[in-house]
């Protein structure tokens, strides 16, 4: 069978990129080995949002109905519940995938895929069968995989990685969280709100550290008070694993020792290569691609995770589809430049576009305007004060250059400030936009101001 | 099969042309009668139209840039074909199909066509790929308020630019870049917006203007007129009272009926139409073995515009009354200034008005404007004490027209006979009206 396109993974760079080739009106096959939807959909972003909504909603009824007047005797959890919620969010999903794959009619093959030569795609079928299709495109978008510690392997009970995580059961009583990305600092938050001892051991200096510096000390500040302890600086020197649990060794500003049930390594991720070809990798054995998404080997593309940071799913889904315009249509495709990014813990951290650190360091001239959710009306209302909205403003001309965000709804509220970045508008433009009364929204409003000095609230 | 679109031939004296902007862009696709660009002449900037339909696949000269009549300015190709030299795809040539593949893929295209309407997302991917300039719907020019703010910093021009951005918007990277390729001089021309006084005088600079393709056009075709056309002149004084009387108590009337008023011009061309009518060795060329005496008069005018001067031609105005040449003129000599006069509205006169009565001049003589022989120069209307019939001395109102002649086809008697026929249409200027 010879196709105009055969994507390899079904994630969302993949299953994104057949639709829209098929679009284009391409006939496309991608090819999945496990379910259509990939880490996202069934291992990532899903399921744990669905796990930490009922986190969140724990922690409102247990911590803080009080403050709402309500009282609860015998609050309790079914955990078994929880998680099989959230298996069957991701299921429905995965579904969602494969009638859009139908929809537009693309074959969808499963099996685990290599490149065989010039074009040619071969996996093997449920029933043990080799098939082979061919091509003269094809996109790589197999991702990639939670990466171990060096001697540290996971096992699914002791030492986890994130799919082990969040289908982790009996729940923990203590748990050892190695790095503050946002998969670890979602995972400290989850546990811990269930009651879990929580314990995060991040190396560098705050969590979150790709975030802005003022927002990972107040996320510090905020999951430090709802009893998360948070090691930063601090490198894992020794682990020792039984089957009783785990014991590490930390090192900080003093040495320490840690015990846990199970320890959850959340220290990013390695490339998930299909096999068949040899192609040019970078220095850490992610895809090399040129501006058209091209990999050495003519025909041959990859977006995603696959081809390295940052590995997020937006971000993905905009690569495949600007690969694919680019193999099929006159459209110059662009690498991601600007890009919203996202935690979901409560408070909730998003940004997009430049830290206050990095404008710095590149020598920029700008003015931060910062506005606290303390001062709008609707996060009062709601009872959310905690956190605020942070701008990097261009001087002279007013640009956004970066948005941060913490606090109820950050990770909604990103969404003005990344089309402001794309559409380049400045501060004179959020300014004169009416944002609705009462809406949390009011506050990026009102940061624009501040950053000039006319916040009208603060 | 690739199709090269050249700089086009647009008038007579034409051998280079600017190319003011593209209209279309590298991806977009192109109908028959698309205007793709947009070409200023020696005379005029027109729209460059496609004659061949395909997609836009490469531009060579890019906006700003001349370009020789001829000279490749774009490559056309059909729908799904590839170019063959590189560009911006180099990895998807190797694959290139078969001919026969093309073919199949063009005629399959308007499918693919109709289901992008269908589909909004793919809708987005087009909008993508269109001009920042809103060709449809006028002057809107798609560009980010920053790459506004910037672009009035710099003093750059955003209906030059091409964007990069979502949308074909033009965004700060596409002003920086073209802020950088800028000549300092439109730099200089925009105010700053906020002026400081430097601290040291700067010496006063000689500011060096390139020549538009217009002046270009200007300068060779009098220094070819000036120095290859014996030209010999006569100068007569008219009497400007029956003239202004008449034209007062008409345009009185047609200011009561709601009728376009008269000016002196409009008698003075239609006078020379009249005098060319009665001398036609008046109104003719030399052709180098013989002479061409033109049948109709296609009567020029000089206008004045931004970067010289056009000559819009009237056609045929010895079968126009007066009042058709007024509007005919005032028509031609607007759209001259806007720059939208076609070709053959300002090509194959047979014989020039020039008039610089409104900037007071009160006489000279006009160099004649090849290949025509005889070119008329109006003076203003001056105000003087004048000899009656009586032989007194009276108030008076009086006009000095000149007439420069090619010598090689009128004689200082055929170019007396001329003025002396304009002196006595303009003296009698009812006759006009016949």
């Amino acid at each position: 069978m010879k196709y105009d396109l055969v994507v390899i993974g079904g994630g969302p760079a993949g299953y994104v990129g057949a639709i829209r080739a098929a679009q284009l009106g391409k006939k496309v096959a991608c090819v999945e080995k496990e379910r259509a939807g990939g880490t996202c959909l069934n291992w990532g972003c899903i399921p744990t949002k669905s796990l930490l909504r009922n986190a969140e909603l724990f922690h409102l009824l247990q911590k803080r109905a009080t403050d709402f007047g309500f009282k609860f005797e015998n609050l309790s959890f079914d955990w078994s519940k929880i998680i099989s919620r959230s298996r069957g969010v991701a299921d429905k999903l995965a579904g969602g995938v494969e009638f859009l794959f139908k929809k537009n009619k693309i074959d969808y093959l499963r099996g685990e895929a290599s490149i065989t030569g010039s074009g040619k795609v071969a996996y093997k079928t449920k029933e043990n069968r080799e098939e082979t299709i061919e091509s003269d495109n094809i996109l790589i978008a197999t991702g990639a995989v939670s990466r171990d510690l060096p001697g540290l392997a996971t096992n699914g009970k002791t030492v986890l990685n994130s799919h082990d995580a969040m289908i982790l059961e009996p729940q923990p009583k203590r748990l050892i969280v190695i790095g503050a990305g946002a998969i670890g600092v979602e995972f400290a938050y989850f546990f811990n709100a269930f009651g879990t001892e929580v314990t995060i051991v991040e190396m560098l200096p705050n969590v979150l550290p790709v975030e802005d510096t003022e927002i990972s000390v107040t996320l510090e500040k905020s999951l430090a008070k709802q009893g998360i302890k948070i090691l930063t600086s601090t490198k894992l020197v020794k682990a020792d694993i039984n089957d009783q649990g785990v014991s590490v060794i930390v090192e900080g500003k003093k040495q320490e020792k840690l015990e846990g049930d199970c320890m959850l390594v959340a220290v990013g991720v390695s490339p998930l290569l299909p096999g068949g070809v040899e192609l040019n990798l970078d220095k850490k054995g992610f895809i090399d691609v040129n501006d058209r998404y091209a990999t050495n080997v003519n025909g041959i593309y990859a977006a995603g995770d696959v081809i390295g940071p940052p590995w997020l799913a937006h971000v993905a889904s905009w690569e495949a589809i600007q690969a694919i315009e680019g193999m099929f249509t006159n459209h110059q495709p662009k690498r991601v430049r600007v890009f919203p990014g996202c935690t979901y813990c409560q408070p909730q951290v998003a940004s997009v576009g430049l830290t206050e650190r990095a404008a710095k360091e590149e020598g920029m001239k700008f003015k931060v305007g910062k506005f606290p959710f303390s001062a709008n009306g609707k996060a009062l209302a709601i009872g959310e004060p905690e956190g605020f909205v942070k701008l990097i403003v261009g001087e002279p001309h007013g640009e956004i250059l970066g948005a941060h965000i913490i606090g109820a709804e950050a990770t909604e509220l990103i969404a003005e400030l990344g089309l402001a970045i794309t559409l380049e508008a400045t501060f004179a433009e959020i300014e004169a936009t009416i944002h609705a009364h009462p809406t949390l929204s009011e506050a990026v409003h009102e940061a624009t101001g501040a950053a000039f000095g006319l916040a009208i609230h603060f | 099969m690739p199709i090269a679109i050249e700089m086009p031939k647009l008038s007579d004296t034409m051998t280079e042309g600017t190319l003011v902007r593209w209209i279309k862009k590298v991806g977009d696709n192109i109908a028959v009668g698309d205007v793709l660009a947009e070409v200023e002449t020696d005379k005029a900037t027109m729209e460059m139209e496609a004659f061949d339909e395909g997609v836009l696949a490469e531009i060579y000269i890019q906006d700003g840039n001349k370009a020789e009549v001829g000279q490749k300015l774009a490559l056309l190709v059909g729908k799904g074909e590839k170019v063959e030299s590189g560009g911006p795809q180099p990895v998807q040539e190797s694959k290139s199909t078969t001919p026969k593949k093309e073919e199949k893929e063009a005629v399959e295209s308007p499918k693919e066509t109709a289901k992008t309407e269908t589909s909004p997302t793919k809708q987005v991917q087009q909008d993508s790929e269109s001009a920042p300039v809103d060709a449809a719907g006028g002057d809107r020019i798609k560009a980010s308020p920053l790459a506004k703010k910037i672009a009035a910093e710099l003093g750059v021009d955003l209906g030059s630019l091409q964007g990069t951005g979502p949308g074909g918007r033009i965004v700060r990277e596409d002003v920086v870049a073209a802020g950088k390729s800028t000549p300092p001089k439109q730099a200089v021309a925009q105010e700053p917006a906020t002026p400081k006084p430097p601290a040291v005088i700067p010496a006063l600079q000689d500011k060096k203007i390139p020549l538009s393709g217009m002046r270009k056009t200007i300068a060779a075709r009098l220094l070819e007129s000036k120095t290859t056309i014996p030209h010999f002149y006569l100068q007569a004084e008219i009497d400007a009272e029956p003239l202004a009387t008449l034209r007062h108590s008409i345009n009185a009337a047609a200011e009561s009926a709601g009728l376009g008023k008269l000016t002196v011009n409009d008698f003075i061309l239609k006078a020379t139409v009249a005098a060319a009518t009665r001398v036609p060795l008046a109104n003719a060329a030399f052709g180098g073995d013989s002479i061409i005496q033109f049948a109709n008069v296609q009567l020029a005018c000089a206008v004045a515009v931004e970067e010289g001067l056009v000559t819009p031609v009237i056609r045929e105005a010895q079968k126009k009354s007066i009042a058709q040449i007024s509007a005919a003129i005032k028509d031609l000599a607007s759209r001259a200034r806007s720059k939208k006069l076609k070709p053959e509205e300002y090509q194959g006169g047979t014989i020039t008005v020039s008039n610089l009565g409104a900037y007071g001049v009160e006489q000279f003589y006009a160099i004649i404007n090849p290949p025509q022989a005889v070119i008329v120069s109006v003076g203003t209307i001056v105000k003087k004490p004048v000899i009656n019939t009586a032989g007194q001395v009276v108030p008076g109102q009086r006009i000095i027209l000149g007439v420069s002649c090619d010598h090689r086809v009128v004689d200082g008697a055929v170019g007396a006979q001329f003025l002396g026929e304009l002196k006595k249409f303009l003296e009698n200027p009812t006759l006009l009206l016949l």
